[in-house]
């Protein structure tokens, strides 16, 4: 029993943390999110490294490495906030590789490995995507439907409408298909991947937001003394943590469970996605209001933070729906999973 | 990362689970005194065959298991449904305090009788008037020929009733600032100066008392740690009391969410769906806390400290403890109420748990001073 990083994620996880507040630093990083942009020299370099194909297979042009390697980058890019296709094209591999035939799979894996073709994903409803992220600039977008099947579709079958978010870091269109031909089998494990990967991602924003409201009380006084002295706050921040680490637990749990043991991911991938739907919501909106007046301010960074806590927690499913899939699983096997 | 347990981890387990099936006692028996003998027996019964103390070092007469496996221990005991051992205090506190602190003749003469429970402990801290501010307390020790003369009440004393020893935190010198004059000395009960007086709680029993002691004596020997330094000890204490508490709580919570899950059950309200945000929500919070915990051990094994996850475990047990058992009620609906001596007992009972073994709010002080670094108020 070992909850530790291998020393290989140590080094990958240090090199991200590096690269992207080199690669992301404040200044930088408001001049994207108020532009809507990305920055294509950056991606161009996390392809270099190897991070869009850290979890594909070798034989499709991938490193070969684990979901627990994707949560790790997953969390820094969270926590650098970093606007970036990678997201959506990791969720397309995980789609592809988990449920595609061996023709997708190699018809598209190799673009999404190199990052030269990037994919998405998006989830129907009632016929159409209504949030899909990066799909204008997709060169594959796969649309899953409610009965874990899916299909796949390039730009020329389908209509793609830009859409606005509150989440301004990252690019959003509505998607409805035109053309397109089915998956090869189930997605319940790609799509429990993905949600893995989002609960890491809001755990890097949280722990970022929770940093930000610590080093405040810290600095800022009120009747003479650092607000951080007093209890309404300091209670306020200790819950911060609480729910971080909370959120960190579940989504490692979740991750070395989808390259262990995937029969427990489901279940784990939920209760991570439930839970960090959650505290990245709380966590961010805490640390506004202990920022007060100037947390509310457009000039602040920290709303950049607290909307994409906001928008990841109702991606692929918010937290009511996955909490109620964790008590359906619960009910269904009568007893409380893992006792 | 590796989430399962090693060979060396599973083959502890599976001996363990063999000699419990083997040797587990079956129910306890209902009654303050005959529950407490049936938990003395089991303990001598585990202390017989090597399962008592199973990390303290093997010098002293434990097993000289490491963390992980004593995590195991606590919670096949809990899966087992096994009573605890009756000397629950000394073996979690009171025994590492005096390994950690205690003379040579103190660990000669203490540490056998505790693994045995031949001489059962209770924890003399809290009092009337300090409580949180454990510090401020004001029972007085003065030297007198050879020991000291002990005076003083306190109180919430759990199995006092049962005791032989406590761990007794006393003020040494009045005129030193408060963390530095008081001294920890283990105090014999069997004394007319020590009165014990049981306190019946909300549940209706009395698992804790009131102490009164009108100049009690203790020789010198029985100073722990040295005189003037009874804080420093008394963390140690406290320390054990919050790290070694998260393991068997964890499963205990997880055993009764499948209590739970299964009420839901019978009630008929699997397709309710606030019930069901409930279960969701505890499932994972339990999750949760035993992950944390896990995470908790793995830092410590890595770094010799505990990180910011053993922190919060003892606050976030009893949150989520407290809401599993008013969900029950909830769950029950109208007959809720009724004394069942299961779950309104529970729920009751779980309203201690944010008190006992520090407050929530000193909890949240804790993390947010010591984790967090944020200014103390002063
Ligand atoms: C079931 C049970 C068993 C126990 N067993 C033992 C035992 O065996 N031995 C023993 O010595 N003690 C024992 N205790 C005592 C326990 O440790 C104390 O009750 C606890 O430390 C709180 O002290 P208090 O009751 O005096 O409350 P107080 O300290 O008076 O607190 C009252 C309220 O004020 C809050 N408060 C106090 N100070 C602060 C602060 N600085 N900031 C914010 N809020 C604050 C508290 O959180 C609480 O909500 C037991 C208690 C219980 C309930």
């Amino acid at each position: 029993m070992n909850f530790d990083f291998t020393d290989d994620q140590h080094a990958i996880k240090r090199t991200a943390k590096e690269f992207l507040a080199a690669r992301y630093k404040p200044e930088r990083l408001r001049e994207l999110a108020e532009a809507g942009e990305y920055d294509d020299a950056v991606w161009a370099e996390m392809a270099e490294l190897g991070w869009a194909g850290i979890f594909i297979d070798e034989q499709h042009g991938g490193q070969g490495l684990g979901i627990v390697e994707l949560v790790i980058l997953m969390e820094e890019l969270g926590y650098a906030l970093a606007p970036s296709p990678f997201f959506a094209n990791a969720a397309a591999g995980l789609v592809l590789q988990g449920a595609g035939t061996d023709e997708q799979k190699q018809r598209w894996l190799p673009g999404i490995a190199s990052g030269e073709g990037t994919g998405t994903v998006g989830v129907l409803r009632d016929g159409g995507a209504p949030l899909v992220p990066d799909a204008d600039t997709a060169a594959v977008l796969v649309l899953l439907d409610e009965n874990g099947g899916g299909t796949v579709v390039t730009g020329a079958d389908a209509e793609i409408e830009p859409r606005a978010t509150i989440d301004s870091t990252r690019r959003f269109s509505s998607v409805r298909a035109t053309g397109g031909e089915p998956l090869g089998s189930d997605t319940e494990g790609a799509r429990a991947a993905i949600c893995t990967a989002l609960a890491a991602e809001l755990t890097g924003v949280a722990q970022r937001a929770m940093e930000m409201a610590v080093e405040y009380a810290k600095d800022r006084k009120q009747f003479d003394r650092p607000i951080g002295a007093y209890q309404a706050v300091s209670h306020r921040c200790a819950q911060m943590l609480l729910e971080v680490e909370g959120a960190r637990s579940t989504t490692y749990y979740a991750g070395w469970a989808a390259d262990n043991e995937p029969e427990s991911l489901p279940l784990a991938a939920s209760m991570a996605k439930a839970y960090a739907s959650d505290a990245g919501w709380r966590v961010t909106a805490s640390s506004l209001q202990v920022h007060g007046g100037i947390g509310f301010t457009w000039e602040h960074d920290l709303h950049f933070f607290l909307k994409r806590a906001k928008t990841d927690g109702h991606l692929f499913g918010g937290a009511r729906e996955h909490r109620d899939r964790v008590a359906g699983l619960a009910l269904r096997s009568g007893a409380a999973v893992g006792a | 990362m590796d989430l399962t347990l090693s060979p060396k981890e599973q083959a502890f387990r599976d001996e363990l689970r063999a000699w419990m099936e083997a040797n587990h006692p079956g129910e306890e028996p209902e009654g303050d005194e005959a529950a407490f003998e049936f938990r003395t027996a089991w303990q001598r019964k585990c202390h017989e065959d090597g399962w008592a103390g199973i990390s303290w070092p093997k010098e002293f007469g434990g097993r000289g298991a490491t963390l992980i496996e004593q995590a195991i221990f606590n919670e096949e005991t809990v899966r087992a449904k096994a009573p605890a051992q009756a000397n629950v205090l000394a073996l979690a506190m009171g025994g590492p305090t005096v390994i950690t602190h205690g003379s040579e003749e103190q660990k000669q003469r203490f540490l056998d009788p505790i693994l045995s429970a031949d001489e059962i402990w209770c924890q003399g801290f809290s009092e009337p008037d300090s409580g949180s501010d454990l510090a401020s307390l004001k029972t007085r020790a003065v030297k007198s020929n050879g020991g000291w003369k002990v005076t003083g009440q306190k109180v919430w004393t759990t199995f006092a009733h049962h005791a032989k020893w406590c761990m007794l935190v006393a003020r040494t010198d009045q005129d030193a600032p408060k963390h530095q004059g008081l001294t920890y000395f283990l105090m014999d009960m069997e004394q007319e100066a020590v009165q014990v007086r049981p306190l019946v709680q909300i549940t209706g029993e009395a698992e804790f008392n009131e102490l009164f002691i009108e100049e009690a004596e203790i020789p010198d020997e029985n100073v722990v740690g040295g005189v003037g330094n009874g804080w420093g000890v008394a963390i140690t204490t406290l320390m054990h009391e919050r790290a070694t508490l998260a393991f068997g709580l964890q499963v205990q919570v997880k055993i009764a969410l499948a209590e739970l899950v299964q009420l839901v059950r019978d009630e008929g309200l699997d397709d309710d769906p606030v019930i069901r945000q409930r279960i969701g929500q505890l499932v994972t919070e339990a999750e949760v806390l035993r992950l944390n915990a896990y995470r908790g051990l793995t830092q410590i094994m890595k770094t010799g400290v505990p990180g910011p996850e053993g922190s919060l475990g003892k606050w976030h047990w009893s949150d989520v403890n407290q809401s599993l058992t008013e969900t029950a009620m909830e769950v029950r609906g109208p007959e809720a109420p009724v004394v069942d001596g299961e779950w309104t007992y529970r729920f009751l009972r779980a309203r201690a748990n944010s008190i006992e073994g520090g407050t929530t709010e000193i909890l949240k002080n804790i993390v947010a001073e010591r984790v967090l670094g944020l200014p103390k108020l002063r």
